[in-house]
């Protein structure tokens, strides 16, 4: 495979390569979001239980 | 009557449990299946004979346009099952679809409008296919916004529900909007009846996309839940053995 004409994707390059890059972008901040919220909503109830436990 | 499963299910602690389990098992699959298709659809798809190289832009934008409809159909179903008996857990799938559904709506806007300029010379035209998949994101992004405005969980569930099934009407308005109205926009590349308009060699990594993005939707869906459903039980005393 030719990588430079890879690359240039017959002209479309400026099209083709960043509408690619934000689908993995999306893609990928998704997972990462959806992560993150279940991580503070389990540190978040974590919390919770703990002052309840020590009584407050 | 065997219903008891589904009762299992709809209990937060099993559920909790299930989709932790779950969520693996929708994202390998996804992931593989998103890697194969972009190998396939970038390198392995012959170039089109009218778009050339530039009809690649199909392989990420009509699975992202797909994703956005079907989390949509998910989200209003669940609101529906959720408004008519009452199951929590069915608003919780609504409300953790929602914002998954925004990020693929606005994907497809965007990854068709860089599909639009070189193709039609323009970012963005007011036909009826782009405007109804830009109503599809402002009901989203309404949707989010509604369920924030409202404190009382109960109320927010509620509202939200009747509004995403008001939406539902946009969904066939947009999947026939390109055989109704005069369009720029390409009819189907994959039709229900008939063959496809495409070769085999341009199908498979379409159809490996569309099957993986709605596989990672699974994956992300049941992650998105248990945050879900650990915020509507946080004073539940399973939690607690649960977390710790």
């Amino acid at each position: 495979m030719n990588w430079s004409g890879f690359l240039a994707m017959g002209g479309y390059a400026a099209y083709v390569w960043p509408s690619f890059g934000l689908t993995l972008i999306v893609l990928i901040h998704n997972v990462w979001a959806a992560r993150r919220l279940h991580e503070s909503a389990r540190n978040e109830a974590l919390r919770r239980i703990d002052s309840a436990g020590s009584g407050s | 009557m065997t219903w008891t499963w589904f009762h299992k299910l709809a209990s937060p602690p099993h559920f909790y449990r299930i989709a932790g389990r779950l969520a693996p098992w929708f994202g390998w699959p996804a992931f593989l299946l998103i890697v194969v298709g972009l190998y396939g659809g970038l390198v392995l798809a012959p170039a089109d004979y009218q778009q050339g190289e530039g009809f690649r832009i199909l392989y990420v934008h009509a699975p992202s346009a797909w994703l956005s409809m079907f989390v949509y159909a998910t989200m209003a179903i669940a609101a529906g099952i959720g408004l008519v008996w009452r199951i929590k857990l069915a608003h919780a799938v609504a409300a953790a679809a929602a914002p998954v559904g925004a990020w693929f709506a606005f994907l497809a806007l965007a990854t068709g409008s860089m599909w639009g300029k070189p193709m039609w010379g323009t970012w963005w035209v007011w036909d009826a296919r782009l405007t109804s998949e830009l109503i599809l994101l402002f009901l989203y992004m309404g949707f989010i916004a509604l369920r924030a405005s409202i404190d009382e969980r109960e109320r927010a569930d509620r509202a939200g529900a009747v509004l995403a099934l008001v939406g539902i009407v946009n969904l066939p308005i947009i999947h026939y909007s390109v055989y109704w109205w005069n369009t720029l926009h390409q009819g189907s590349t994959i039709t229900k009846i008939g063959k496809p308009s495409i070769t085999f060699d341009m199908l498979w990594p379409l159809l490996a996309m569309m099957f993986g993005f709605t596989l990672y939707f699974g994956a992300v869906l049941m992650t998105r839940l248990r945050a879900e459903v650990i915020r509507r039980e946080r004073d539940a005393s399973w939690l607690r053995g649960e977390l710790a």
